[in-house]
């Protein structure tokens, strides 16, 4: 890289292409051998002028800029909302101060840029390249630095000390690793990850209640053809006690009723009825990757998933008829109770959500 | 020094630079970088956009942190935005919906932060694809090619993580879409997902999990990776596109300082500023419409941001299959658009500079760019890519789409099914023959020169139009085609009756080679063109008493042909000053 310390010899000729020659002062490159452009502000003083005016501006206001971004910070309230044509209604303070503080800094660039396209030089010019592969003389020098460090590290002579050093190494990263098992901390009363998968808090006898308002539902009050989002009734206690939505992640479920002779199979054993009167209930959770379901169309007795479109007939035990999931949306079984509420008669006998490595072991 | 006045602020630096020289030899480094060469092209621009998003990133999200939380405890929402008033939300949710609301410039700052994070990532793709088409990833620079690969994947990592923390409605369906994703991964899969959400999704982990990351893990070695990429940058040079004097031997350019000091660093003050105007105006990510995220809640027709839309269209195209092995299930409607297409798209990108190598048997160094359609097959393939890319993408919004057209989602999904396998194909042969037609323009410039569109007829009655030479710029650009020849089939045996044992290697390598150069037109030899030019000067020597009889005459608006008089009188016949040649 030594070559590259100056342009050229400090003095040397060159002619550049407007045919005049002049030395070279250390620390210049030669000019490429193109044609040179002059600009308006090379041969005209007044347009040179002009161009210093306009870089300066430019600087000047972006400074003019930072007092405003601060009026407005002080001046203008936060929940103040101005309309911009064809963006429409934003908050006033938000756009005030991107735009003044925007402007502050583009300025800057706009003001160097304008410097450097009209007023410095515009010459294009040389400099060598080197191929980046190493003189035959230095690719030498570093074996041989090499090779005398080897036999001073003895370390082609013992080798009982390379490889224990060897395997050594290859294990120190294993206690890193290992640490990282308590990544997931193991309950004392949970088992193997695809157990927990397969579980949700529904229960025999358990009564469905609306997922906002939390008030059981009786069947008489579920119109033909509706839909009614629900969740287990003790939802509510087992996220105050656990602190997380995970029981809500899988126990999540639609109730929708038809009428009877639209159904055409259910998921429970051949001639039984896991509904009631034409009321069903499914997960809501996706097969698929497991986003939550609830397009539902009453007429065909459709339910699309809106991530991927999945598509489970209801009428005919949630098989999928189209789209990129694979299993059935899992049924819970379900029937009334004494005061007439839909209670669950059971866990949900498939696993619900996305499909996992074990899924399908008995 | 040369005998300009030193101001006492100057006097002062170079004091200092001489303290800092005594202590870390660093005169010696400016000596020979303070002038570097770099040659301009706007498209050498967009490697620097993707550097300054990532320093306007790196300052806004700075500021973030400031008053971001990452925590999902439960608090009741309590703020100026009244629709969420009362709910229970996250901490997290809570604390982005006060940077939003609360905090003056808060909000500001969280667009500049995802602005500039869409910028970064954008310009990184596009930085890319010039690189590909150019060739600029030939020897030396296949390592940074590598470098730059990770520095788009750490780009779409960085995005994915800080789209998961403001936990919002979005943010948690995207969370719960990689649970699927890890859930299929064969017989780790449940283990896996456990221990990154710390148990079942959604758990209390994940976010203040991804924050560390978002905020430490990725930027970190965004910003070793960015540094070994411009130290390669720096130490190779940057390319050139072809040109006069350019050659594999030289740089053609402007010193960095002053020139290339005050362009670059003004076009960071430039993208800095425009992503701060944008971000004034244009709302980006409006958390407080999605609402909190819930495990059963999800809104339809929300859209990721673009470089993770693609996935999401994979997904949605995919067949919906899944294998059940001795009772073990493998998920390959989850695995093969999220897992494996992705896999294997980044691995043929990584390794594309050596399959080139070795199809070209080329071990030269390039300096000087390739024009892409000098490289038809490798630009085909890359526009391909590109067209592969756009329909995924299409796939990912398919619902809007069929919406908007009145279109059923499932003939949308039939069409694009198909449109996936057939289009990348079309747009692959397109690209080729408009490649190739363009180079046989490039190939009659330089043989016959430019068109003028001056039409003679000569004596023998015959019409021709006359050439012009082209200047020497352009000769020089387009005698930069490289003469590549597909490799020779290997010898079997050699003339001994001994076996090749690098036969079958060698095959490939012409097939892959034959399939990379075997479509070309022909350079002109420098016979060609020396004749070529001949025939150019010979028109010339046709048209030259003609052109010296027209400097004579007045070409008036009718067409008639005036004797132009020996002063210049006043216009009155014409106002086409010169009586110029081009209206005969
Ligand atoms: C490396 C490239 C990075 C990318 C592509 C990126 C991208 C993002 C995105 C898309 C968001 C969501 C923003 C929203 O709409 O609310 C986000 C949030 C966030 N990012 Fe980054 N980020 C990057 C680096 C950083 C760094 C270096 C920090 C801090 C040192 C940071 C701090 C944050 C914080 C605190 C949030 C949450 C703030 C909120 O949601 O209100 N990010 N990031
Ligand atoms: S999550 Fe339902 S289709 Fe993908």
């Amino acid at each position: 890289m030594s070559d590259e310390i100056t342009g050229t010899e400090p003095g040397q000729e060159v002619a550049p292409s407007d045919g005049d020659t002049k030395a070279l002062r250390p620390g210049e490159w030669p000019p490429a051998d193109v044609e040179h452009h002059l600009r308006r502000t090379d041969t005209d003083p007044k347009a040179q002028a002009r161009a210093v005016r306009q870089v300066a501006t430019m600087f000047m206001l972006s400074a003019v800029m930072v007092v405003l971004f601060i009026v407005a910070f002080i001046a203008i309230p936060r929940d103040a909302v101005v309309s911009i044509p064809f963006i429409g209604p934003i908050s006033a303070l938000n756009s005030a101060m991107g735009l003044t503080f925007g402007l502050a800094i583009f300025l800057i660039g706009a003001g160097a840029v304008h410097w450097a396209k009209k007023l410095m030089s515009n010459v294009e010019v040389v400099q060598e390249r080197h191929p980046m592969k190493s003189t035959e003389d230095e690719t030498e020098l570093a074996a041989d630095i090499y090779e005398v460090g080897k036999e001073q590290s003895t370390w082609a002579k013992f080798p009982i000390i390379r490889r224990t050093m060897l395997a050594a190494m290859a294990l120190v990263p294993i206690p890193f690793i290992v640490s990282l098992r308590d990544l997931w901390i193991q309950p004392a009363d949970v088992g193997t990850p695809s157990a927990e998968l397969r579980r949700t808090i529904w229960e025999p006898g358990m009564r469905l209640v609306t997922d906002i308002t939390y008030q059981p539902i009786k069947a008489d009050e579920i119109p033909t053809g509706g839909l009614v989002n629900a969740v287990p009734e003790n939802l509510r206690e087992v996220e105050e006690d656990d602190h997380n939505l995970n029981a809500r992640a899988k126990a999540a479920v639609i109730v929708v009723r038809m009428l009877p002779e639209e159904i055409q199979s259910q998921q429970s054993p051949e001639g039984t009825d896991w509904g009631y009167e034409g009321i069903l209930c499914f997960s809501k959770i996706c097969t698929h990757v497991g986003c939550p379901i609830s397009l539902y169309q009453q007429r065909t007795h459709l339910l699309l998933c809106p991530c991927h479109q999945s598509t489970f007939d209801l009428s005919d035990s949630a098989e999928v008829v189209f789209g990129p999931a694979y299993r059935r949306m899992p049924q819970l079984p379900i029937e009334v109770d004494d005061e007439g509420y839909l209670v669950a008669v059971s866990d949900f006998p498939e696993p619900v959500g996305p499909s996992f490595w074990e899924i399908s072991r008995p | 020094m040369s005998t300009e006045q030193i101001s006492g602020i100057e006097k002062k630096g170079a004091s200092a630079a001489t303290y800092v020289d005594e202590r870390v030899h660093s005169n010696s480094w400016f000596s020979r970088n303070l002038n570097k060469v770099f040659p301009d092209h706007w498209s050498f621009m967009l490697g620097e956009i993707a550097l300054y998003s990532f320093v306007v990133v790196l300052l806004s999200g700075v500021y973030l942190t400031l008053f971001y939380k990452p925590s999902v405890v439960e608090v009741i929402y309590d703020g100026p935005y009244i629709p969420l008033k009362g709910v229970t939300i996250s901490e997290a949710y809570d604390s982005a919906l006060a940077i939003s609301f609360e905090v003056r410039g808060g909000l500001l700052m969280r667009q500049i932060h995802h602005w500039s994070a869409l910028f970064f990532v954008v310009a990184i793709a596009v930085h890319m694809f010039r690189v590909f088409f150019t060739g600029a990833f030939r020897k030396p620079r296949e390592l940074n090619w590598v470098v730059g690969m990770t520095l788009a994947l750490m780009a779409l990592a960085a995005g994915f993580t800080g789209y998961s923390l403001p936990d919002d409605l979005l943010s948690g369906t995207g969370l719960r879409i990689i649970e699927g994703i890890i859930l299929a991964i064969p017989v780790i899969g449940t283990w896996a997902s456990f221990l990154v959400f710390g148990g079942e999704f959604p758990g209390v982990d994940i976010i203040s999990r991804l924050y560390g990351i978002h905020i430490l893990l990725v930027p970190g070695i965004i910003v070793g990776l960015i540094t070994v990429h411009l130290m390669m940058v720096w130490t190779q040079k940057h390319t050139q596109f072809p040109g006069p004097g350019r050659t594999d031997k030289n740089v053609v350019g402007y010193p960095l300082m002053p020139v290339y000091m005050a362009k670059a660093g003004g076009f960071f003050f430039l993208i800095f500023g425009l992503i701060t105007i944008i971000a004034g105006i244009v709302q980006i990510n409006p958390i407080w419409i999605f609402g909190p995220y819930t495990p059963d809640q999800v809104s339809a027709g929300t859209q990721p941001d673009w470089y993770i839309g693609w996935l999401d269209g994979a997904l949605r195209l995919m067949p919906n299959i899944e294998w059940i092995i001795f009772d073990y299930t493998i998920s390959l409607n989850v695995l093969i658009p999220t897992v494996v297409l992705p896999g294997l798209i980044v691995t043929a990108a990584i390794i594309y500079p050596w399959l080139e190598a070795w199809a070209t048997g080329d071990k030269r160094e390039h300096h000087v760019l390739d024009r892409p359609r000098n490289a038809p097959t490798r630009t085909a393939l890359g526009v391909m890519a590109i067209v592969f890319y756009v329909i995924l993408w299409v796939g990912g919004g398919n619902d809007i789409i069929a919406v908007g057209f009145d279109l059923s989602i499932n003939f949308m999904i039939w069409f694009l099914r198909f449109a996936l396998i057939i289009l990348p194909a079309l747009a692959f042969i397109i690209t080729k023959r408009i490649c190739l037609s363009l180079q046989r323009r490039d190939r009659d410039k330089l043989l016959h020169g430019r068109e003028t569109g001056r039409i003679l007829r000569l004596p023998t009655g015959e019409f021709i139009e006359v050439h012009a030479p082209v200047n020497e710029e352009e000769r020089a650009v387009l005698e930069s085609k490289p003469d590549d020849k597909p490799l020779p089939e290997p010898p079997e045996s050699d003339s001994a009756g001994v076996r090749n044992p690098k036969y079958k290697s060698g095959r490939r390598a012409a097939g892959l080679s034959r399939f990379l150069y075997r479509d070309t037109i022909e350079k002109p030899t420098e016979a060609e063109i020396h004749h070529g030019d001949e025939a150019i000067e010979a028109e010339d020597d046709f048209e030259a008493p003609l052109l010296e009889r027209e400097e004579s005459m007045h070409v008036a608006h009718d067409g008639s042909v005036l004797a132009k008089p020996a002063v210049d009188a006043p216009e009155t016949t014409s106002d086409n000053g010169d009586g110029g040649s081009e209206q005969s």
